[in-house]
């Protein structure tokens, strides 16, 4: 003992800083108060106050996956952390560590439907790599290093930690983040040798391989991408990306057979469905990806790599399977390959990749912009074209426009590129591209949206006004929500019901009201220079680009089909009437 | 004996977690969440020092979706140990029910014949009712009860299975 007290507060606030946190968004609220006292007697935590909580877990979503660091929340009791419930449960689907601390009240009225009183950690539990509420104001400072371990390690993920009121205003010791050490989670970082060198062996003797790369690529950090990229070039295979795992390898290289799966490319759908060895890396067999299980890849042996061993044989069996990082799995796989002087046959790749030229000679990706009318393909094509040589950041919200964005925005490094992938939360964007800003405060951040999403979330002009935030806000504005009308004009009749997005905002005005500034691309002989006067402009900016109404997002892989039954444009649409099954009306 | 791929089958799965609140929570929200099935579930401190749980589950599922339910255990922070002990070399498994009769006559005297075959004891006695306490395997129980259920069955209490591997091994 003999070791000075503190107040529960100041323990949580100088745990913070020995886990070397810069930056908080939060909201206040009664609960929290003891908090945000020790905040204004500090200067080492920067507090971005955001408008809504749901968005303070966007933004420190974006902030992580920027930076690779912890974001982290503070979020008051009640309302206040169920609202940040579509954030935590968004950044679990999607891998991202978070540490979200919420107020309770305090320990003596917990269960008696207090003012403000939710079961947090209850509420949380599924929404969560973990929770912990906090009993002991002795133990705040151990459960808070340990939330911080968890939440960045093995799989990230969000944590939450439930804080009393009485705790925080308690006194109790500290200590420090290198005592820490926990009873039972142990995640499995290196990889076993001996599959390694067996997965080593599978690929010297595949003819049609193709590596199928996710957001674990990115998730692993930069060294992980370098030792991917190094690794498809060293074997000369195919390489695929997810949506989460785009950026992992460089879009524009020719070994990239660009994303996968429903909106995938017809070369890269083609390819997982005729391989004969897939290699798997930190991607998850996602529904998404696979189109039909029973007639996913039929011919193909599988080799899956992956830290989380629950993502192993969860929705297909694999051959042989990697639980570990990915990076430090792609290290010993390059020794032994190198080691073994392995070279894959040459005759076979040149066959394949024969056959996969041909699949990417159908330009699955083309479109037409002809008249006046942006397509929406076209405004994306245009803004990555006035934007990849600069220190550019995307977030999207969901919907076509996200499709589009993975589809014509090329990325060459990892961590540029985040959009809400497994939970697919509208709203998304906005909030996430602020905590992105808040990390880069000179980069270029722009929110690709739609003019439904956009909605969702936009209170935050006013986060982004406040600290002066110059995040873009790029609207392909419909006119619907885009995906729901698309699936209605496919799978229903055309019976386009409440997608129509009516009594729209003028985004422009709107904008200015948040002392932002609007912007507007009617034709395609605005676009380039509106884009041009987003990216000059020094503040904040929203630009309400109208496109097409009635553009689909092809290629397409309906739901309940197999990779080799992609729709490739509105032409198929019209003659393969019956390309979706009753089976896959069900599905979503 | 090889479990086929579709064949539904069932599994007694042990798993030894920190004693701290909401743990069993978390692992019966896996379970709901997820869809599994839960045929039994015993639960108690086994270790007062470390403070460790053991929870027994028995569920039934493929043997993919019995692969997967132990792997989302192992993901569970407060988790150490997850043993499916249906797979990992021989196990015994016990349960314990208290059964309550109620009857006169004929069969009051018949309910005592099985309860003394099946080495059930009679823990509570009134002129009209048993109580048994039956220790057993779930099938030996089952047949306990259902043997009891013309001679005036009332009242059924059972653990749940609380399962150990033979031999010298912990979990």
């Amino acid at each position: 003992m003999g070791q000075e007290t503190m107040t529960g507060a100041e323990l949580v606030l100088k745990a913070l800083v020995d886990q070397g946190v810069e930056v908080i968004f939060g909201y206040p609220g009664g609960a929290v108060l003891p908090l945000y006292d020790e905040l204004f007697k500090q200067n080492s935590l920067r507090h971005i106050l955001v408008r809504h909580e749901q968005a303070a877990v966007h933004a420190a979503e974006g902030y992580a996956r920027s930076t690779g660091k912890v974001g982290v929340v503070l979020v008051t009791s009640g309302p206040g952390a169920t609202n940040a419930v579509t954030g935590l449960l968004d950044a679990l689907c999607d891998s991202v560590p978070i540490v979200c601390l919420s107020g309770q009240v305090p320990t003596h009225l917990i269960g008696n439907d207090a003012f403000q009183e939710a079961d947090t950690t209850g509420i949380t539990r599924p929404c969560t790599k973990h929770n912990y509420l906090v009993k002991d104001v002795n133990q705040t400072a151990r459960i808070l290093h340990e939330a911080f371990y968890v939440a960045r390690t093995g799989r990230p993920g969000p944590v939450v930690v439930d804080l009393p009121k009485d705790i925080l205003v308690g006194r109790g010791e500290y200590v420090g983040p290198g005592k820490v050490k926990h009873k039972s989670y142990r995640p499995q970082v290196k990889g076993d040798l001996k599959a390694i060198e067996a997965a080593v062996a599978m690929m010297a003797e595949a003819k049609r391989p193709v590596f199928y790369i996710g957001g674990g690529v990115v998730n692993s950090g930069p060294a992980a991408s370098q030792l991917l990229t190094q690794f498809v070039h060293m074997t000369g295979f195919p390489c695929t990306q997810t949506l989460m795992g785009l950026g992992g390898f460089p879009g524009s290289d020719p070994l990239s057979l660009g994303m996968l799966g429903m909106h995938g490319t017809y070369e890269a759908n083609l390819a997982m469905h005729g391989c004969d060895l897939m290699v798997c890396v930190g991607a998850r067999f996602d529904d998404r990806v696979t189109g039909r299980l029973n007639a996913f890849s039929p011919q193909s042996r599988k080799i899956h790599i992956d830290i989380d061993p629950s993502s192993i044989n969860k929705n297909v069996a694999v051959e042989l399977s990697i639980v570990g990082d990915v990076g430090h799995v792609l290290e010993d796989m390059i020794k032994v390959w190198k080691s073994r002087q392995i070279r894959a046959s040459e005759a076979d790749l040149k066959e394949w990749w024969a056959s996969i030229n041909r699949w990417r000679s159908k330009d699955c990706l083309r479109y037409q912009q002809s008249g006046k009318l942006i397509k929406p393909q076209h405004a994306i094509e245009r803004l990555y074209q006035l934007t990849r040589d600069r220190d550019t950041y995307i977030t999207t919200e969901v919907g076509q426009h996200q499709m589009w964005a993975a589809q014509f925005y090329k990325f060459e490094t990892p961590c540029r590129w985040m959009p809400s992938g497994g939970l697919g939360t509208m709203g998304y964007g906005l909030p996430a591209a602020l905590g992105v800003q808040v990390a880069h405060p000179a980069s270029l951040v722009i929110d690709i949206a739609g003019e439904a999403s956009i909605q969702m979330n936009i209170q935050e002009m006013a986060t982004l006004a406040q600290y002066r935030l110059p995040v873009k806000v790029f609207i392909l504005n419909n006119q619907y929500m885009g995906m729901v009308r698309q699936w209605q004009e496919l799978l229903h009749g055309a019976r386009y019901s409440e997608s129509r997005s009516t009594a729209l905002p003028d985004f422009v005005k709107l904008a200015e009201a948040f002392g932002a500034v609007g912007l507007k691309a009617e034709t395609v002989d605005d676009l380039d220079d509106v884009i041009h006067k987003m990216i000059d402009c020094d503040r904040a900016v929203i630009v309400d680009c109208h496109v097409d109404p009635k553009e689909n997002c092809f290629p397409m892989i309906p739901s309940g089909a197999a990779h080799n039954e992609m729709l490739l444009g509105p032409k198929d649409e019209a003659t393969g009437g019956g390309a979706i099954s009753e089976d896959g009306m069900v599905l979503v | 004996m090889v479990q086929q791929p579709q064949e539904i089958r069932r599994h007694t799965i042990a798993i030894l977690v920190d004693n701290e609140v909401g743990v069993l929570a978390r692992v019966i929200g896996l379970f709901s969440g997820r869809g599994y099935n839960i045929e039994s579930l015993t639960v108690a401190e086994v270790d007062p020092r470390e403070q460790l749980s053991r929870i027994t589950i028995v569920t039934s599922g493929t043997l993919m979706v019995i692969e997967q339910i132990k792997a989302q255990l192992r993901r569970l922070v407060p988790v150490h140990k997850v043993s499916d002990l249906t797979i990992e070399g021989p196990s015994v498994s016990r349960e314990l029910a208290l059964v309550k009769v109620a009857g006169s006559g004929e069969k009051r005297v018949e309910s005592l014949r099985i309860a003394d075959i099946f080495r059930a004891r009679a823990v509570d006695s009134t002129n009209e009712s048993f109580v048994f306490e039956i220790v057993g395997s779930t099938d030996k129980l089952d047949a306990f009860i259902h043997l009891m259920e013309p001679l005036g069955l009332v009242d059924v209490s059972r653990t749940g299975v609380a399962a150990i591997a033979r031999g010298p091994q912990s979990i």
